[in-house]
This record gives structure tokens, sequence and C-alpha cells, in this order.
């Protein structure tokens, strides 16, 4: 078990080497620091000398990958790809724009992602297993055809359109919570209802649907018939049966994202104005600021990575037959 | 000498090759009998084909707005002939009175009123603050209260002109269906009716002549009035959502060109060759994989920006600008998007490797490119369908995500996201503006929910897994 833990933790790295050299490659090569440095002075402002300070404030003025002028090691190590793209790997993010601390702000900011994505997996869960388990044991009625018809119809609405309309009526309308917004501590429950309730209905269609299909598939298989001819209710079948052998599909697809969910979701935070890392994410695509944005991208692949090899030990949890050798 | 300039963007030239290549398929499978059986399924499925021809009926509009040019000057003596800075399309050219009638701001739909009140001076020379009459919308009624019976006599006028179109299709539909079965005239309306077999037929029939009364309707009202409202600068907002199916249709398709190739390829590639291959692609879709989507199309939208912005000789006008940021777009839509396929792929292909007859292939010497193209290929096609088909959707929906992140098509480009976005804010005014909100959403969920539809047909059709499933 730990010599597998190991290996997969080894596997890793090759693949935030590529991801590293992805996001280098786009950020440094692709578009220079002369071009950051143009965009952030503003058309007005572009002279050599500008862009040049700019570049020395920022840090940006290293050669990319050799930097003959410097001596001994640090020829290889004083460089834009050393200084500012591998020192990721130490989850040092340096500064951003602004000159504040990236890592600092990640710390801070996770916080207010984590209390919306979590209880909106969680509750969402819930919900769309309930709603599943529910169609699949009225299957083949004209209950089931309408759910179906439902989640298609819920499923072809945007996104943004749950957000506008759950802002609308819950905020506006009826005044029930506030529309946007964030405290600290107990206070934030009530601006935490509406952007979890959003994210729940808005995911209502299609996880309905795919969980559906996935107990649906389950139902063909030889021990729900065994199941059935020891005489059990259908209802105990598709509970404890089915629901237990469908657990492990359900976790290849939940367990991966839980890591991610410290990085909170872009448009949810943005539009209910919580400070967490999603509006930090969109508040630095607005502001060109790369910094940023290149430590979001390797934080996401860091916790996608740890996502995957969560999803193969919780295999071991819910499945005796999985070991891992 | 023509009195237009022909523009050929490059989403056009594009699109117009995918067309080239989807009638190119269509040829291939009507000469093939087993490909066509799948299809005939399709055809006798009720909701596919009213879905299939909400899609003809956008993808028409999107067709003909992707037909572009620069209008002729007028003529000065002794100038050579210019042409307009401005791009237009034959689209344009038929909805010239939506594209024309600007208004001074926001005015809700039908409306004869500004939505926003504005110093008037009155014939004696006072100046009274009062919601002035629209420009354009219900500007030919002497008197506003005649504006429901006027509306009403119109609608009804344009809607039995699209009912006389719908009774038109359904007659070529009765001789088309005498012709084939060898029929009378009698029977065959009878049969097209009745027919269980002919139920698909009968369903896209039925949506066409909803649809044709209803753009009759429409297309009645909207010379005299603003149907759905005008936005901030006056726009017409039905025209920015018709403009608007362009770009969500492109978004849909061009990224599939790029998709395609690189998931075909790599995927089959990797199942059919194992070992070595197998490791480098698994590893390179991994390592795309790991990164977040939106931040790999964020990081990708913003350094496509600034190449656009530092290399200004790539286009010539506005137009071409913000066309050539949609195609990088789409580009790096596709560049993300094709792990899931490729995936897919190499699973399918594993599998067929070990088959017999590939095998027995192998024996006989036939080579490697003979075995994929022949044996492998047509074995999978049915998953690059059906993916390539449940995507559409989901691209049509990120569009507007993206745009609303800033990542989108150009802010001036017609987009639902751009009109979700403008239109946001001013749900907090009082009264609220809405319609460019509800524009934008029925437009994109009619899209949506059609694509969906026919997706599903598609994958019952085609996946005899799914055969008894919904």
């Amino acid at each position: 078990m730990t010599a597998y833990i190991v290996r997969r933790l080894l596997y890793a790295i090759p693949i935030l080497i590529g991801v590293n050299l992805i996001t280098f490659a786009l950020f440094f090569i692709v578009n220079t620091p002369d071009d950051m440095a143009r965009i952030h002075l503003g058309a007005k402002h572009v002279t050599a000398e500008a862009i040049e300070r700019w570049k020395r404030e920022h840090g940006y003025d290293k050669p990319l990958f050799y930097n003959g002028e410097a001596a001994g090691v640090a020829r290889l190590t004083d460089t834009l790809f050393v200084q500012k793209s591998l020192r990721l790997f130490v989850f040092d993010f340096g500064q951003a724009d602004d000159g504040r601390d990236i890592g600092r702000e990640i710390r801070e900011r996770m916080w207010p992602s984590l209390a919306i994505a979590l209880p909106t997996l969680l509750t969402g869960l819930a919900v769309y297993i309930s709603f599943a388990l529910l169609l699949v044991f009225f299957r083949a009625t004209y209950l089931d055809l309408a759910g179906v018809v439902l989640c298609v119809v819920l499923m072809s609405i945007s996104g943004l359109f749950y957000v506008i309309g759950g802002q609308y009526l819950l905020g506006k309308l009826w005044n029930l919570v506030p529309i946007s917004g964030y405290q600290p501590g107990l206070d934030a429950v009530k601006f935490l209802v509406l952007p979890v309730l959003v994210g729940v209905v808005s995911g209502i269609g299609e996880s309905t649907r795919f969980y559906r299909t996935l107990f649906l598939e389950e139902m063909h298989k030889d021990y729900v018939r065994t199941a059935r001819a020891k005489g059990l209710a259908e209802s105990v079948v598709l509970f404890r049966h089915v629901l237990g052998n469908a657990m492990i599909p359900i976790l290849t697809g939940v367990v991966v994202v839980i890591p991610r969910l410290f990085l909170g979701s872009l448009i949810v935070e943005s539009f209910f104005g919580i400070p967490g890392l999603g509006s930090y994410t969109i508040d630095a695509i607005a502001a060109q600021d790369f910094a940023i944005v290149r430590a979001m991208v390797f934080l996401g692949s860091v916790l996608y990575i740890l996502g995957l090899l969560l999803t193969d030990l919780s295999y071991t949890l819910v499945d005796p037959r999985v070991r891992l050798e | 000498m023509l009195p237009f300039q022909p523009v050929v963007l490059w989403s056009d030239a594009l699109l117009f090759l995918l067309l080239a290549a989807v009638l190119a398929f269509v040829r291939h499978v009507r000469r093939n009998d087993h490909l066509r059986e799948p299809w005939r399924r399709v055809a006798g499925s009720r909701l596919g084909m009213a879905s299939a021809v909400i899609l003809a009926a956008y993808a028409l509009i999107g067709l003909l707005d992707s037909l572009h040019y620069r209008p002729q000057l007028p003529i000065q003596p002794g100038q050579p002939v210019q042409y307009a800075a401005e791009v237009l399309s034959v689209f344009d050219a038929l909805a010239e009175p939506l594209r024309t009638r600007v208004e001074e701001t926001y005015s809700a739909p039908f409306a004869t009123h500004l939505f926003v009140k504005k110093n008037l001076t009155q014939d004696d020379g006072r100046v009274v603050r009062d919601y002035p009459r629209l420009k354009y919308g219900g500007a030919h009624l002497q008197d506003p209260a005649q504006r429901t019976a006027d509306i009403a006599t119109r609608a009804l006028r344009g809607a039995g002109w699209g009912l006389a179109a719908a009774v038109l299709a359904w007659g070529v539909a009765v001789l088309w269906l005498g012709r084939r079965r060898e029929i009378g005239v009698m029977a065959a309306g009878r049969a097209l009716l009745h027919d269980p077999a002919l139920g698909g037929v009968r369903s896209a029939l039925f949506t066409l002549g909803l649809l044709l009364l209803a753009t009759g309707a429409v297309a009645a009202l909207a010379g005299h009035y603003h149907v759905l409202g005008t936005d901030k600068v006056g726009q017409d907002v039905l025209y920015l959502a018709l403009k608007s199916i362009r770009t969500g249709l492109l978004i849909g398709t061009l990224t599939t060109l790029i998709l395609l190739p690189l998931a075909l390829s790599l995927g089959v590639a990797a199942g059919y060759f194992g070992g070595r291959t197998d490791d480098v692609i698994q590893y390179v879709y991994t390592t795309l994989n790991s990164i977040p989507g939106v931040l790999l199309i964020a990081a990708a939208v913003l350094v496509a920006q600034v190449y656009i912005e530092s290399n200004p000789e790539l286009y010539d006008t506005a137009a071409a600008r913000s066309d050539l940021r949609l195609v990088f777009l789409c580009g790096i839509l596709g560049i993300t998007s094709w792990t899931g396929l490729a995936r897919l792929l190499r699973g399918e292909t594993l599998k067929l490797r070990e088959l017999e007859y590939i095998q027995a292939a192998r024996a006989f010497g036939v080579s490697h490119l003979g075995i994929l193209g022949r044996h492998i290929l047509p074995n999978v096609s049915h998953l690059i369908l059906i993916t390539l088909v449940i995507d559409f959707s989901g691209l049509v929906l990120a569009e507007a995500v993206l745009s609303y992140v800033g990542v989108g098509v150009d802010p001036v480009m017609a987009s639902w996201g751009n009109m979700i976005n403008g239109a946001r804010l001013e749900l907090a005014r009082e009264p609220v503006v809405w319609w460019q909100l509800a524009a934008a959403f029925l437009f994109m969920f009619a899209l949506v929910l059609a694509a969906n539809l026919f997706a599903d047909s598609v994958r019952t059709a085609f996946d005899p897994r799914s055969a008894g499933q919904r």
C-alpha cells in the first residue's frame, strides 16, 4: 500500500513538469515579458525604458533558460524558468503584480471557497442520488419519463441563468437572503445559502440523468436477479444492493473533485462576491495578472493528481476485491 | 463591377470547409446501406426530427450570416471605388430594418415610448420630463392607443403567410410521399397523417409549421416594432439575438475541426500500437487533463489576445479582428477538449485490436494504415459521432460562461454570453430591464435543448447498448 502510494506520487512528477512546461511556454515564450509589460503599462506609457523598469521591478528581466552573465550554478538558476516556474514545485508562488504574496492570499481565500464548495458537493450528491433512485424505482412509468424530460430541460439552461434567476427571485423579489457579499464566522451562513442552492439546482439535470443511467446499468446485472429471486422487496434491492454496488462509479466521479474544491467556482464566487480563490482567479484574469493565473494552474494540477490518488485509495474502502499492489 | 466586395473571414472559410465535409459524409452515408440504417432510425424518431428542424433553422441563419461582403460607398466623381469599412453579411441585408433602426437607449418589447424619461420641448415651448416616442418602434401609429389592435392585425396577417408556407410544406411532403410509394395523392395524405412509420416526418412537418407560423408573425411585426425591445445603445435585441446564432454555432462546430483530428489520430494510435506510443500519448493527455479546464482556456485566450494585439497586420477590419479571436477561441477549446474522446477511442481500439478479424488482417500482411482505415475507423465511428453531437451543446453553453469570465469572444461581437453580460447589472433597475436576458435565454435554450434531444436520438440510434434506455 505504502509502496503503491509512493509510486503514484513519483508518477505525478513528470506530469507536473509537463504542466509547468506548458504554462511556461504559454506565458514566457509565446507571450514574452515585453508583451506583458506593454499591456500593464498601457498604450500611452510604452517606452523602452518603461518596459525595462517594469520587467526589473517584477523580476522578469532574466533570460529564459540560460543566463550567460551569471557565474557557476547561477547560470542555470538565475533564469526565468527556475525563478518563475520551477519554484512552484516548492509552493513558492511569488508575488502578484500588486506586490502581495500569492501564497498568503491562497491560504486566506481557500476557506470561503471551501465553505461554498463542500456543502454544494454534499447536498448535491444527496439530492441527485435520491432523485435518480426515485426515477429508477418508478422506471418505465410516466413519472420516470417526466423526470427525464425535466432533466433534459434543466440541463439545457446555461448556468448563468440559474445564478441570475436565484439572485433575482430569492435576493431581490422575496428578500430572503443577501444578493451577494460575505462575512467570516457564523454570519457566513446567510450569505452561503443562495450560492449553495444555486450550485445544487444548476447541477440537477445533468447529474440526476447521469446517476439514473448508472443505476439502470446496475439493474441488469446478475446479483440484482439473485436478490429478487430471494424474494427481497424492490426497495431493498434498490437501496441496499444496487446503491452499494454503484458506489464505485459514483466515487470515481466524486472523489477526484474533492481536493479541487479549495479552488472554488469562478462563476458562483464572482457573481456572489465571495472572497474565495475562484473570484481571486477571475480578478487575476481580468487584470491579466499572469503570476496568479500560473500559480492557480499549477495548484489545480497538483490537486487533480491528488484527487486521482484518493480515488484509487477510496476503491479499497468500498470494494474489497480491489487491492493496491 | 460588383456593387460590393466579397469578404471571406477565417471562420467563414472554415465553416464552409466543415459544411463541405458534412455534405461529403452525407453522400458517403447515402451510398452505403449499412450506414443508412441508424440514420433511418433517427429519421423515425419524433423528438429527433423535431429537434433536427430547429437545428436546421439555426444552421440556415448561421450560414446566411457567414456570407460576408463590404458594400460600396457612394461613388465620388474622379475617385476610385471605395468600400465601407463595415463588414455585412447576407443575413444583415435580409434583416436590414432590424439593423438600421436604432433607438436612443432601452425600450421594452413592442413599446412605442422610450424606457427612460427625457426633457421634451413641447409645441408651446414648455419643457416637460416624459417618455419620448420611439424613432421607429410603433412610429407609424397616430395614437399609441391603437397599438394592441395594430399588433394583433399584423401578427395575424404574418401568421397567415406562415400558415400558407406550412400548408405548402405539407403539400410538398404529400407529393413526395406519393411519388415515392407510387400511390395517389389522397392515399399519400392519409399515410402521412396516420402511418406510424412516418412519425418522424410528421413531427418534423409539425415543428416546421409552428416555426413558420412564429417566423411569419415576428417578421410582420419586426418591421414596425422592436419585438424583443432595444438594448442600452438602442440596438434591436431580436437582431442581436439572431446575430448571436452564428457565434454560438461556430463555437460548437469549428472546435470539432481541431478536436477531431487530434482525438482520432492520438486515441486510435495509442490503442492500436500500445507500448511506448501509448505511454507518450497517455502522458500528454493526462497532463492536459490535469490542468483545470477554464484556467487553461483562460491562459491560452489571454495569450492569444496579446498575440492579436501585437500583430495588427493579421487583420484589416474590426470584424476580421474579432473573427480572428473567435477562431483562436475555437482552436483553444479544441486543444483543451480532445482528451475525453481520445481516451474513449483508445479504450475501444484496445478492445478491437484483439478481435479475430483484425488478427487475421494482420496475418495476411495488411499494412497498419490499411487496418486502421479499413477495420478500426468504421468500428469506432459511432463513438465519434455520438461524442461530437453531445459535445456541441456543452460548447454552446461554455461560450456564455467564458464570455462572462472575460475570455470568450470579442466583447463587440454579438453573442449570447455578451448579451447576458451586458444585461446582468440592469436587473437591479426599477422597473427591471428583463428583455435582453429573456431573449438570450430563449434563443440559447431552444438551440441547446434541440441539440440535446437530437444527441439523444442519435445516441439511441447508433449505440446498441442504449436501446430501450433513454
